[in-house]
This record gives structure tokens, sequence and C-alpha cells, in this order.
């Protein structure tokens, strides 16, 4: 049987059609993916990502232990400082991407994708040298808000002061909303401002309520899976089990960003990386636009001069840049702005382009 | 939910209409298809010439999230296509009878519309499925 968030009832309530994702029964879409997406870029959208895990790491040597975990540095940051990375192989590749908050020196929270919570919580109960996780997933619920309206409509529901000033970018405080203690996180995977919004599972709908009711001055609306999808990939952040898995490295991701090489006490993973960053990498992520006609999609065939050199990791009609956008590995000669090739779509070489990316900027 | 499904067409299982004009017919998706689809955003069309064999494929519908295969009615010779749904493929969601037609068919055998279902058999089709 599928699983169900504590919002499960609320998504139904409110006409959302329903999707197995990675065993959850999720919603993909309320109205319109569109017009979710544009909410999200223009006022705000609620997207229910209780899905999602949480794994915890609590007492002396928690800071220690999970960073040895993570290729990202959660040593350099403050409490209060949350950092995107990877949890990685000893090949460098992903066995996933996290985003771990440090409350203090004794307590790491660790956000994982929801497909991967398995195998995550098993991989670091394995490689944890000092304190053990706990799987907390089943604790917590979690509503992302996000776009430009965002941070007005979460400030009317609390008296925690969440301006940027207090709370900025992968910055994060304790409070409540709507009267339900929350973690307030300035997150999220959309590319526009707002907040992930962490709280007890049995407290999810209410809050969830609270939102939509005090968010219709702003023109909030529900959103699914799928405008998370055309959100994320206008912003090339990458899909775990589509554009970063276990057989391509953080480098070729050109996730190198959240990998610190040089930190202290290392993590798994930084020698195969090392190796590779001193002999270079030859395949490399790029975000390409078609220029003939057509969608990419998952999957479909990257051609140079007829022959396979690689695959489309993601794509989609763009929403907001109203083109036709995708990503995929190709050989690095392939990978600079402006290269050329083709994809194949049902038999047929399109065009394609390299272009700089974010594809969307805010205008 | 509530469907529309117009009483003086004829339908495939799969989701498409049409409309007798004259001897041709028109064929595009039913309400029930686009709704199911969810925002059309592009749409690959046969040539004005090409040869439909019923039951097999002439062209592809795209939704942000899925891609549909869209199943010949008919057998015959494409006369005309809907070329402003390459522009504003959305057209089919917002008016799937009207402008969101998808090409017209001279049928090899007019009596092949006889085979195709009449709006109380979809109906049906839609209340069982």
């Amino acid at each position: 049987m599928a699983l169900r968030t504590p919002l499960n009832e609320a998504h139904r309530k409110l006409g959302a059609r329903m999707v197995d994702f990675a065993g959850w029964d999720m919603p993909v879409q309320y109205s319109s993916i569109i017009a979710e997406h544009e909410a999200v870029r223009r006022a705000v959208g609620l997207f229910d990502v209780s899905h999602m895990g949480e794994i915890e790491f609590t007492g002396p040597g928690a800071l220690e232990t999970a960073n040895r975990l993570i290729s990202n540095d959660l040593v350099r940051c403050k409490d209060g400082q949350a950092v995107y990375a990877g949890l990685l192989t000893e090949q460098g590749t992903f066995v996933d991407d996290v985003v771990a908050y440090r409350f203090s020196p004794e307590r790491i929270f660790i956000c994982v994708n929801s497909s991967n919570r398995e195998k995550d919580f098993a991989w670091m109960r394995e490689h944890a040298q000092g304190v053990k996780p706990v799987d907390r997933s089943s604790d917590f619920a979690q509503i992302a808000v996000q776009g430009p309206k965002a941070e007005a409509l979460v400030q009317r529901l609390t008296k925690t002061d969440v301006s940027k000033a207090q709370v900025d970018t992968y910055r994060f405080t304790e409070g409540e909303v709507a009267g339900v203690k929350c973690i307030i996180s300035r997150t999220g995977y959309t590319g526009e401002d707002g907040f992930e919004l962490y709280c007890a599972s049995d407290r999810a709908e209410a809050l969830w309520n609270a939102l939509l009711q005090e968010g219709q001055a702003d023109g909030v609306m529900a959103c699914g899976l799928g405008a998370r999808d055309s959100l994320r990939t206008e912003m090339k952040y990458a899909l775990y089990g589509n554009d970063i898995d276990e057989a391509h490295t953080a480098l070729e991701a050109g996730l190198g960003w959240i990998v610190k090489l040089d930190k202290p006490g290392g993590f798994i993973g930084k020698q195969a990386l090392e190796k590779q960053k001193a002999e270079g990498v030859q395949r490399k992520l790029v975000g390409f636009v078609l220029t003939g006609s057509g969608i990419p999609r998952h999957g479909y065939p990257i051609l140079k001069d007829g022959q396979r050199v690689g695959e489309v990791t993601s794509g989609t009609m763009g929403p907001s840049v109203k083109k036709p956008i995708g990503m995929g590995y190709v050989p690095a000669a392939l990978a600079s702005e402006g290269a050329t090739f083709d994809v194949e779509i049902r038999g047929r070489a399109v065009a394609a382009q390299v272009v700089k990316t974010p594809f969307w900027k805010k205008p | 939910m509530a469907e529309n499904i117009p009483a003086d067409l004829k339908y495939t299982r799969e989701h498409e209409w049409t409309r007798a004009k004259g001897h041709l017919i028109v064929v595009g998706i039913t309400d029930h298809a686009q709704s199911s689809l969810g925002d059309v955003v592009y749409v690959e069309l046969p040539k004005v010439g090409a040869s439909l064999t019923e039951g097999k494929q002439f062209g592809v519908i795209e939704s942000t999230k899925a891609v549909s295969e869209l199943y010949s009615p008919v057998s015959g010779k494409v006369v005309n296509v809907n070329q402003a749904l390459v522009d504003n493929p959305s057209t089919v969601n917002t008016d799937p009878y009207g402008e969101g037609w998808i090409l017209e068919v001279e049928p090899s055998d007019t009596k092949q519309l006889d085979g195709l279902l009449d709006a109380a058999a979809y109906t049906a089709l839609l209340q069982n499925t």
C-alpha cells in the first residue's frame, strides 16, 4: 500500500490528482501545473514535502560524525545555518543529495530524499564513526512555502522575525507559525525566495490550512510535484535518480561547489574526487535548449554527428522560460556554452544548444 | 468529475472525437483526454496528404508531464491540420471540441464511422474506467 503523508486527506479535499511517487501517494497537480508553477514565480505556492526523510545526530560528537558523512562543511557553518551537500560513495558518486542543518555542535539534522531514506539511513549507520543516526522521518511533516510573497505570508502567521536580516538564505530558526511549533528554514528548491517549515506530523494539517487561508490575499496556490519539477528544472537543480545518482560523480554533475576537498577530517569520496579533479572531468552535466521542435525527456539519447554520446536526464517545456529545456551528460568537449548536439526524439534528431544556466532568471 | 461529451460527436476508445463535416471528418481529443493530460505544451502533427490507418498512431501530444500518442479513428488521407496548435497548444485544453481540433481526414470509406462509439457508449466507457 502506498505511503501517505499527514496531508493526504487535505490534498484529496482540494481535488488534487494523486500519483505514486517512490511509493508515496502524492499530489502531482491540483489545477494546472503551469498555473501552479506561475503562482510560485509571481506570488506564493505551498508544497507538501512531508515524504522527505529526516535523520538526526545528537549528543557529543554529532557535528564531527555528520560532517564526515557529507561533502560540504558544517564545521565552517554557524549554528542556525544549513548547507546543501552530497552523501557520496567512495567513487565520489551520489548516495543522495541532502540539506544538513546545524542546530548546535551536538545536534545535526539531515533532510534526505524520500526515495533514498532507507538506503541513506543504512548507509549512515554503516559509516557513522561516533554518534549513531536516528531516523525521525515519521515525526516530521514538511511544508515548503515558495515565492516572492512567501516571507510576507509566513510573517503574518508568526511572531518570530523571519526577515532576511534575521533568517537569511540557508539559515533557519525555530518558532510558532499559526500556533504550530516549526523549524523555519529559508530554503527551497524552486529558485524563489521562501521557507521550508518542519512541524510535528499531527500538526501538519492545521499549518497547511492556516497557510492556505491566510495566503488567499496573496494568491496562494497548493502546488504538486509537477510544478516542483518544472520549477527546479528551470533552475538546473538536480533531481536524484535523474540528474545525479551512483553512476555520476559530484564533479561531473557540476556540483563541485558542495564538495569541500580541503575540509579537516575529509569525507567519503574525497580521494576519488581529488583524482578526478587532477585528471580532468571527462563528461559533464549541461543545460541545453532545443532549437528544433519537440520536448526533451528523461532517457532520450543525445547524439553528435549521428553517434550516441549521452542521454537526457531531465527535460520539460519551461513554463517561465517558455522554451523546451533539458539537462544531460555529454563529453567534456561538448559541455561549453554554445556547443551544439542533437536530441533524438521518437527517431528524429532535433538540434540543441548548450546554454548558461540557470535557465530562469528573475526579470 | 463532470465530463463534457457532446451528443453529436463520435468517439474512440483512445479518447479521440470525430465530427462529420461534409465528406470530411474532423478529429480532436476529448475533454476527458485533455483534462487527464493536463497542460498541453506540444502537438506533433502529420503532414497534409499523409495516409492514416484506422487504429494506428498519427501524431503525438505532450503535456507538461507526459507524452501521449494520437490514434487515427479512421483510415484515409489528411486534408488539413490545425497549424495554430503549433504556436498555441494550450487551445486543446481550453477548447477541445472547437478551436482545439487537430486535423481533417478524407475517409477512405465513410462507413468507418459506424464502428465508433456514440456519446452514450463513450460516457459508459469513462464510467467504467
